[in-house]
Formats: structure tokens, sequence, C-alpha cells
């Protein structure tokens, strides 16, 4: 590299190294270090795994880390099954004008606030919503009935709330799958279900893997929805780490919770690349 | 299933239901919430009350509107505030991240990549706490050593913006990345046989290329930085942007007041989002 080129090299690296060690790098070891720290008194602490031990042996905060864990993989695989035969119809189906109206209409949602969306739910859920009106007007049921507040309605959030991240990778990889290559499937005497098993899903499985761990993360850090429409039942991993935060102040039982989540997350997107056989860069970038 | 196979009449129809009742699925909560935005009562919920617009305009107790509403008003402010300082700054540091992955080899560049890709895939609350926990830590050494308390490294303004800058950055470098791919060398080249010296070429060939692209990033930055909750929400101090603050009215229960604002924002960012779409088809 010649001078000026070092320069300028050193000047764009400048930025990246900034904003990636003093954003992220750095403020996640420091979270690291508080987590692993025990309070002996007033401004005296000891390095100590004590915070941990508190996670993973008080029954209501293993609990509620498992139930996070299972009920967003049950998020993905449903968000999953809704979407591809949409992004199917969107992509296959679909074509020219309503093609791309219809992918139109899946984004706008989505430019919309989280809130706004669980807010929207809210409104139709509740003891006093329309769904129950609904019910009692076609006499399927005699009073107001709440159906807020359940793990059901909680998932009907998250599922909502994360499609669209499902829907466009899977109508991008679909999209790319050459229509003569599922006629051909059909020549050779398949049925709809094995040119399904052996030629969609295999060509749509970036897609599909893309789409899972984004649905997956996001209903994994998800605050809103489990705390709107989830019941006292339902809490979520997300809720604990805010109120040791916030509400308790204990930054270190906190801070143990986050790097709990952030293991837990990492772990799970690593495994869906590595069962894959793909990388993050292939898939994010 | 492609549509020069033929299919079963029934199959067609069920497949065309299931996919529009996914479409209803996508509308009915966003409607819901416009359509009682209109409603002359003080619960966004049945019984309809009859038409009103004091829920946009209304000056009197019990229905004021939003515009007249001081407290949304201000935290509106400090939302677009919030998202155009993190907006401008996390397509400069796009943009230089760009051109650092796209025109240089160098030692550790598979990592570094990856390590920039990081964000997307740390939950947005972890961010926020992680960014909280540091700056205090700074806070507290500072406070230590010169006994000098720095406000700006409490929650606040700063922390809301950084935290959001640290995710939202990652989105921008992979937009202008994507189209810095794209651009012909050649034509660099071209300015530099003609006289140019680096940084005029790449001003007047580089940048140009790139600034669909950058204004993308714009507007997609703004717009994430506008709805964030999570990150915002660990970092937020006195001044709430808009999201906590609606947040903190639902908790309390909802008027239609919020129906009002919801409808502005989706009409709002929509219009954003429509602009952006029209825009890069052109591009």
């Amino acid at each position: 590299m010649r001078s000026q080129s070092r320069i300028t090299f050193y000047l764009l690296l400048t930025p990246l190294v900034l904003w990636l060690g003093l954003l992220i790098i750095i403020p996640h070891i420091d979270m690291l270090l508080i987590s692993l720290r025990e309070r002996i008194s007033f401004g005296v602490y000891e390095t100590s795994l004590a915070q941990y031990e508190k996670a993973l042996t008080e029954p209501l905060y293993l609990r509620t880390f498992w139930r996070t864990a299972v009920m967003s993989v049950l998020a993905t695989a449903l968000t999953l099954m809704i979407a591809f035969p949409v992004s199917y119809y969107i992509a296959k189906m679909a074509k020219g004008r309503l093609q791309q109206v219809l992918f139109l209409l899946c984004l706008i949602p989505f430019y919309v606030s989280e809130l706004v969306r669980t807010f929207g739910w809210m409104i139709l859920l509740r003891e006093t919503g329309l769904v129950s009106n609904l019910l009692q007007w076609v006499g399927l049921a005699d009073r107001p009935i709440e159906l807020l507040y359940t793990d059901a309605t909680m998932m009907v959030g998250l599922v909502y709330t994360s499609m669209l991240f499902m829907v466009v990778p899977l109508v991008t990889t679909l999209e790319s799958l050459d229509d003569s290559v599922i006629e051909a499937g059909y020549d050779l005497g398949g049925s709809g279900l094995s040119v399904l098993r052996e030629i969609i899903i295999p060509h749509a499985m970036p897609g599909i893997v893309s789409g899972c761990i984004v649905v997956f993360m996001l209903s994994l850090g998800n605050y809103l929805t489990p705390t709107m429409l989830g019941g006292k039942d339902s809490l979520w991993f997300t809720e604990m780490i805010y109120n040791q935060f916030i509400v308790r102040s204990n930054w270190e039982l906190g801070a143990a919770f986050g790097f709990m989540l952030l293991v837990l997350s990492s772990v799970i997107v690593w495994g869906m690349l590595w069962l894959t056989g793909r990388t993050l860069k292939e898939t994010m970038g | 299933m492609i549509p020069t196979i033929p299919q079963s009449r029934s199959f067609r129809i069920l497949y065309g239901g299931y996919v529009a009742l996914f479409f209803l699925y996508l509308a009915l909560p966003l409607t819901v919430v416009a359509v009682f935005a209109f409603n002359d009562s003080q619960f966004p919920s049945l019984p309809w009350e009859g038409f009103t617009w004091n829920w946009f305009f209304g000056e009197e107790r019990p229905q004021i509107g939003v515009f007249h509403e001081r407290g949304i008003l201000r935290s509106v402010g400090t939302s677009a505030f919030v998202a155009l300082c993190v907006a401008i700054m996390s397509v400069c540091v796009g943009t230089t991240n760009a051109f650092l992955f796209n025109r240089y080899e160098f030692r550790g560049k598979g990592f570094l990549y990856v390590l920039m890709l990081l964000p997307l895939v740390i939950p947005g609350i972890v961010l926020g706490i992680s960014v909280l926990v540091f700056s205090s830590t700074l806070a507290n050494g500072v406070w230590d050593m010169a006994q000098i308390d720095i406000q700006a490294l409490r929650p606040g303004l700063l922390l809301v913006i950084l935290g959001q800058f640290s995710f939202i950055t990652t989105i921008a470098t992979l937009v202008i990345s994507a189209r810095l791919q794209k651009f012909d060398r050649t034509l660099e080249e071209a300015a530099l046989n003609l006289g140019a010296d680096r940084l005029t070429a790449v001003r007047t060939i580089t940048l140009p290329f790139l600034a669909p692209a950058m204004i993308g990033a714009v507007v997609v930055a703004f717009l994430m930085s506008f709805e964030n909750f999570n990150t915002t929400l660990m970092l937020v101090g006195s001044d709430a942007p808009l999201t906590i603050a609606m947040f903190d009215r639902l908790k309390e229960g909802s008027t239609p007041l919020l129906n009002a604002v919801s409808l502005l924002l989706m009409l709002g960012s929509s219009l954003l989002a429509l602009m952006l779409i029209l825009f890069q088809k052109r591009g």
C-alpha cells in the first residue's frame, strides 16, 4: 500500500473500530464483569459466580428462561408454517402487478411501530374488544370474554410482529427458483408433495434459515408483546432483565440475566447455522 | 403448484382463501387502531359513540386532540431529534465501513466483517443494558478520579442515540455496501486518468453513484430509530421519545388519543416507506 492509501485505510478503519469497540465489545465485556461480582457492602464488591448461581437455582428464573426459549422456538416454527404458503403464493402464483401489490401489503404494516400493532391486538382481544363483542353477537358467548393475557394471545402477537422477517427472505429465495425446474419435477412423475419436499424446500433453505434466525432473535428479545398481551404466568426473560435493572436496581443479577439471554441466542443462532452448513456472512450480509 | 401446472379447483379456492385470510390477519389490528381514532368516547372500544375529529383537533378536556397535547408533541420532537442524529451518524459510519470492506484487503477482514454483523443478532434489550452498564462505569470512574459528574453518561438522550446507533449502523453498512459492490471501478480510474486526485474522483463519481443507497439508508435508519422500543427502554432518561411516552400511557389505560397518534404514525411511516420504494424503483 502506498503511503496515501495507507492513511485513507486507517481513516476508514477508525470509525469502525470506535463503533464496535466502544459500543459493542467493551460494553459487553463490562457487562460480563459486572455479572461476575457480588456486593459485599456499600461500594465493596467481590468477584464471584453468585449471580449465576442465583439465576440457576431459583426456580422462577430458570423456568422463565426455558419457557422463553421454548416459546420463541414455537413462535418461529409457527411463523414459518404460516408464512411459507403465503410467500410461495406471492413468489410463484401471483404475477405482475398483483405480485407487487401483495408484497407491498406485506411490507407496509411493519413500517408501523410495534407498539401500534400490539395496541391493535389489545383493542381486538380485550374483554370489551371487538372479538368478544362479535362472539356475543353471533351467539357463541353469552357474556364478555377476556381473550388477552394468555399464552395463545401472546403467540398471536409474537407471530404477527415478526412475520415480515420471514416473508421477505422466503419470497426472495422462492422467486429465484425457475418455474421450469418445478415443471420438470412434475414431468418426471413427482406429486405435489414430493416436488415440495425435494425441490422447493431445499431451494428455499437459505431463506428459511435466515428468516428463522431473525424471527427467533426478535421473539426472544421481545419485551412489548409479552408485557402487553401475555398474562401473569407468561413472564418473559426480557421482563426479568428490565425488572432487575430498572425496578430493583440489582444490576449484577440483571447483567447475569442479560448474559444468559445473549448466550442462549448465540447458541441457537450458531446451532442453526451449523446444522445447515451456512455462515453468518451468507445469511445476514 | 405453479400456474402452468393444472390444479384442482377446490385446491385453488382453498389456497386463495388461505392467502386472503393471511392478509386479513395482517390488516386487522391496524385497521382497528385507525377506525377507533374517530370514536366519540373515552375508550377505544365498542360501543361506537359516533364520529368525531376531536382526538386530533379537540382543545378541551376530556377530549384533547393530538395537536393540542403538549406531552405527545414534545415526545414527537424528541423522537425526531434522536432519529435524525442516529440516521446521520449511522449513514456516515456505514459509508466509511462500506468503502473499507469493499476497497481494502487486510488481515482480520473476515473477522471484522462478522463482528460488524453481530449487532443484528444481539437482542435489543441486551444492547441497551450493555451500553447502560458501560456508560455508568465510565461516569463512576470519572467521578472517583476527578469528582466531576458527567450527566451525559447517565440515562438520557445521548445514551438513547448511541444505543440505537450501535445496531442501526450495521443495517446502513449493509445497504450502502450492496450498492458499492455494483460500482464499476473503471469509472473512478477514468477520472484519475483525466487528472482528478483520489478525493475528487470519489466525491464527483463514486458518491453520486452511492447517493440513492445513502438516502435509502437515511430513511430506513430514521424509521428504525423512530420506532425503536427495546433499546430505548433501557436507556431513556427524563425526556421520553414517542414510543416510550405512548407505552407509559398505554399502561395506565388508553383513550382514542393513542389511536389518533398511532394513525398519524402509520400515515407518516407508510408515506416515507412508499416514497422510499418508489425512489428506489426509479434509481
